[in-house]
């Protein structure tokens, strides 16, 4: 299984190593915050509103050099604006999973 | 160049920002978290080129593109390569980047946006009319409801009226209460189409049934004319 990392961040920043806490903080911000809208929006069922959610997401994962999740998130986007949810337990296995790694940065 | 940042998500803001502060003659003048502040903030200042998240909850960046008038050169940033192809439709939009910009990617961008800037001659319209969208925008209102721009197009405004410090429009279907003058919204009418009867009232002409006395019917509504706007109301009557 893909692991979330770095690498974009470190070459966004360069030497900028106040712009790279900036930025991590940003992110440890903003990402818990689409988490819970996420999975409200699942709870309730509004399908699109979940989708528009899984877009903004599926950024953080390739800012998190994540690919293989990336793909996926494409996908499930479009099956939510279907207004499918098969996908939702893999993809908050990957919320999950980057919300243990910004615990540890 | 000036340019400002539009996108809901500030991971994504602080990316287009770290890539601006590499390019040595590009000033941020302005951040927006939705297209409606930034649509405000255009219409106070000119800027040279917006990065602009296509995707937006409610309001889309080629809704952005095509509610501007005088649309300053865009960049889109998404992750939604297929968008592209419509993008490009407008003379406005430049490029088109797909997310996570990389330095690279973004140098090229500059570069084109440094060369479309060159081009331009003083006044160039925003939309590319060959695409048939330009004309339509002439035909349409934007109106500003909860911060989503609402389009109402010209055929279907019956009365707009004006209620202390907002307007009510009235059209076939609903009616909309939005905080402006009627002096303003009547800048932005056609003449052609909409005329003012009354301190409080413009009509749309072609929406009159009949007229009586100092009044006149529009569906259901009877909407008092003044003296002194009742002259131009009978002149431009078709008289038998």
């Amino acid at each position: 299984m893909e692991e979330p990392n770095l690498k974009y961040i470190k070459e966004l920043s360069g030497d900028d190593i106040e712009f790279e806490q900036k930025f991590i903080s940003i992110l440890k911000d903003e990402f818990p915050m689409e988490r819970a809208t996420y999975k409200e929006h699942i709870d309730s069922k509004n399908m699109n509103e979940a989708a528009d959610v899984v877009h903004k997401l599926k950024h953080k994962f390739n800012i998190l050099s994540m690919e293989e999740a990336y793909r996926f998130a494409v996908q499930f986007e479009e099956q939510l604006r279907a207004g499918k949810t098969d996908m939702d337990s893999d993809f908050r296995i990957t919320l999950t999973q980057i919300d243990n790694f910004l615990k540890t940065i | 160049m000036t340019c400002i940042i539009v996108d809901d998500e500030a991971t994504a803001r602080a990316i287009v920002g770290k890539h601006c502060s590499a390019v040595a003659d590009l000033d941020v003048v302005g951040e927006f978290d939705n297209a409606i502040d930034a649509i405000k903030f255009l219409n106070q200042q000119d800027v040279d080129v917006v990065f602009l998240d296509i995707h937006m909850p409610g309001f889309s960046g080629v809704d952005f593109v095509q509610t501007l008038k005088n649309c300053p050169k865009v960049v889109l940033t998404t992750s939604d390569t297929e968008f592209a192809i419509a993008a490009y439709e407008y003379e406005a939009i430049v490029d088109y980047m797909v997310k996570p910009l990389t330095a690279d990617r973004f140098q090229k961008s500059i570069q084109k946006v440094k060369s479309a800037l060159k081009k331009q001659p003083d006044s160039v319209p925003s939309l590319n009319t060959n695409v048939g969208t330009g004309a339509q925008a002439e035909q349409d209102l934007y109106i500003n409801i909860d911060k989503r721009l609402i389009k109402l197009h010209f055929n279907e405004i019956l009365v707009v009226k004006a209620q202390g410090d907002y307007i009510d429009i009235t059209t076939e279907n609903k009616e909309y209460r939005v905080h402006t003058t009627l002096k303003k919204v009547k800048d932005k009418l056609p003449e052609k189409i909409f005329l003012q009867i009354h301190r409080s009232y413009i009509i749309n002409f072609s929406k009159i049934i009949d007229i009586e006395d100092n009044s006149v019917l529009i569906k259901k509504m009877v909407i008092p004319i003044s003296r002194s706007n009742r002259p131009e109301l009978m002149r431009r009557l078709n008289l038998v």
